[in-house]
């Protein structure tokens, strides 16, 4: 059995050591190359990856993801198979189940969280339990060690936005812009805000995502967050035929420019 | 208390309903929960909003009497007619109200998801009579099979966008129009057509539609001298016109029935699910993957349902019951042909099980149904036409 990394000491070590932390995503089952995709990722510096498990109706998700999610769905991806592919797989950084509340309901809190900690992943993030519905899962998360990441959203009010701070764990996920995901020609002024407000009311480590489409993007979101999560840009490569090593290529990049701030 | 008051805190119908919605919506959700709470209080809101359903929706409908089809039938139908509002369905209840609502929140862009068109075309008509900006989203096979209403909207200055995702009907158009609404949201309300998706929209539209089944309760009672009917149906998709006839007759001795469409029977076939922000029965696989609806009728074309109903039907309050597209068609010419109404596809289902129970347990000869003629047929005229080749 893989170990449970703690997601957020993980992360505080890193920060606190002074590192800007880079957590690129893949759709789990997305071609029969896709945990390469992940090692790859690993192997060029990320502090932790997170894991989409493809959900039929991603509401939250631009054409990119979408794609990404619908052909690993025609391949015939289940949450548990994409799970259990990462069973064995000791990247060295934590991993992050990034999915729809549907796919969790139905699978069962319990099991859905027991499962996690059995293949070794940290953490999940699911977008459509905001705060108020979220005691059903968190429940069963925390008895499982899971550590649930919860997003704040430019809109969210301050009362508000400090109880997601502190019911976050792992880090607190800042959307840097109203909208889905996808790339964006340029960062959004709405994420220095978001990450600036983060960072006022909680110590946790604050990642920016949603449109963070470059090593340039990065390194302007970081400015004022921990770190960022890069998700279309690197799908849309792999989409476009990318190998495993060209990817990985991509997250280098990202690497090199957030340690040469 | 009655079986259909307000939901518990959250929006919560017994263990269904709910707000999943990511949090970029979800503060909107709850702004629009408050306006609508303090409107729906306020009598100067309802008095526009009632006095625009009676000089401008042409209401109330009258319920009308089916003799023929009575007499064929075996048992004493009545008919709660939607179709004779103005835009030719229940729809246009719902849209008046959530329009009146989006100028009371300041917003001036309303976005609209559709699957038959009927609730497109309301929203579109509302927000011409309210000078407000209108997109609406409808799936490609609807767009193709609904083209008569998609021409209605352009006509009333609404920007049909066609959605090539998924199954391209009526979920996938939900889908799209939720992405807009999460970029859209601080300048634009989302005017959903039934009572489904977040809190607050299923309580919401469910009282915007509460009209239906007081005024049928009223006119029943007339008809009936003082008597409330035996049964009282009503198709099923999202199920906004079975809940605003059911919220009439919920505290009545009256059974209450709703009819799915066979391919798309939520709580006949579904397990409990969460998409489009609420917890219901839905249409899914063993993985939690949605699975997508087949029916003839667009406006039913959904593997969804409102957490309402299936509230009512885990209490026992409601039964749910489903019918084939082949029996829809044979209802529908058999209520034109007895009656001189043409109903549209969505409720010739209701119709469809009225003449497939009557004379059953189900419904036993000679009782009194009320049957919710929630739109008229016009829309679908060319799909059938091709249907009866
Ligand atoms: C005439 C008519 N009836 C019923 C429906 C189904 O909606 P609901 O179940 O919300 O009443 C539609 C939807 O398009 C419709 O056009």
């Amino acid at each position: 059995m893989t170990t449970l990394i703690d997601l957020e000491a993980h992360l505080r070590a890193r920060r606190d050591a002074g590192q800007k932390l880079l957590v690129p995503y893949v759709t789990g089952g997305l071609g029969s190359n896709w945990v390469n995709v992940l090692r790859a990722m690993a192997a060029a510096g990320a502090d932790a990856i997170e894991i989409g498990i493809p959900f039929s109706d991603p509401v939250m998700d631009g054409p990119t993801i979408q794609e990404a999610s619908q052909r690993a769905l025609d391949l015939g991806a289940t949450p548990l198979g994409i799970l259990a592919q990462v069973a064995d797989l000791d990247v060295g950084v934590p991993l992050v189940a990034m999915t729809y509340y549907n796919i969790v309901f139905r699978t069962g809190h319990r099991r859905f969280a027991r499962t996690l900690a059995d293949v070794g992943v940290s953490g999940a993030i699911v977008p459509d339990i905001p705060l108020e519905e979220s005691l059903d899962w968190t429940r069963a998360a925390d008895d499982a060690g899971i550590a649930t990441v919860l997003l704040a959203s430019p809109v969210t009010p301050d009362d508000r936005l400090v109880r997601i701070c502190e019911r976050s764990r792992g880090f607190v996920y800042g959307v840097s812009l109203m909208g889905i995901t996808g790339e964006r020609a340029s960062l959004a002024e709405s994420a220095g805000v978001m990450a600036k407000r983060l960072k006022a009311v909680t110590d946790k480590p604050v990642l920016l995502g949603f449109g963070v489409s470059s090593a340039q993007h990065a390194v302007e979101a970081a400015r004022q967050a921990d770190g960022v999560v890069v998700a279309s840009a690197l799908m849309r490569r792999v989409l476009d035929g990318g190998t495993p090593e060209q990817v990985g290529a991509l997250v280098g990049e990202l690497r090199a420019a957030l340690d040469g701030m | 208390m009655s079986a259909m008051a307000e939901p518990a805190e959250g929006g919560r119908f017994g263990e269904f309903g709910g707000l999943f919605l990511p949090e970029s919506l979800v503060p909107a959700c709850q702004e629009l929960e408050a306006g609508f709470r303090t409107a729906w209080a306020d009598a100067g809101f309802r008095d526009e909003y009632f006095g625009i359903l009676r000089d401008y929706a042409g209401r109330p409908t009258p319920v009308t009497e089916c003799h023929r089809l009575s007499e064929r039938l075996g048992v004493r139908v009545l008919l709660k007619r939607e179709d004779l509002t103005h835009t030719g369905s229940h729809k246009i209840n719902n849209v008046i109200g959530q329009a009146l609502l989006t100028r009371r929140m300041g917003k001036q862009r309303v976005i609209a998801e559709t699957g038959a068109g009927q609730h497109g075309v309301a929203t579109a008509t509302a927000c011409a009579l309210f000078g407000l900006d209108c997109v609406v989203y409808m799936g490609e096979v609807d767009v193709e099979r609904q083209a008569l209403n998609v021409f209605r909207m352009k006509l009333l200055g609404a920007e049909v966008r066609p959605v090539g995702s998924g199954s391209r009907t009526l979920k996938d158009a939900i889908n799209e129009a939720m992405r807009d609404w999460v970029a859209s949201v601080e300048s634009t309300h989302y005017c959903l057509g039934s009572v489904m998706g977040p809190h607050p929209y299923p309580w919401m539209v469910r009282e915007f539609q509460r009209i239906i089944g007081e005024e049928a309760r009223d006119q029943c009672r007339a008809i009936l001298d003082g008597d409330d009917p035996d049964y009282v149906v009503a198709c099923v998709g999202g199920g906004s016109n079975a809940a605003g006839t059911f919220a009439g007759f919920v505290d009545t001795r009256s059974k209450l029935i709703g009819v799915e469409p066979a391919g798309g029977a939520a709580i006949g076939h579904g397990v409990p699910g969460v998409v489009h922000g609420s917890k219901s029965f839905l249409l899914q696989d063993e993985h939690g993957q949605v699975l997508e609806a087949h029916s003839i009728s667009a406006g039913l074309d959904y593997p969804g349902v409102g957490p309402e109903h299936a509230y009512l039907s885990s209490i026992g309050r409601a039964r749910y019951v489903a019918a084939a597209d082949g029996e829809v068609l044979e209802a529908l010419q058999l209520l034109a042909r007895t009656e001189g109404i043409i109903p549209a596809l969505e409720p010739a289902h209701a119709v469809a099980w009225l003449v497939r129970a009557a004379g059953t347990d189900e419904l036993p000869a000679g009782s009194t149904v009320m049957l919710t003629m929630s739109g008229r047929g016009d829309k679908d005229a060319e799909q059938v036409m091709g249907l009866l080749g």
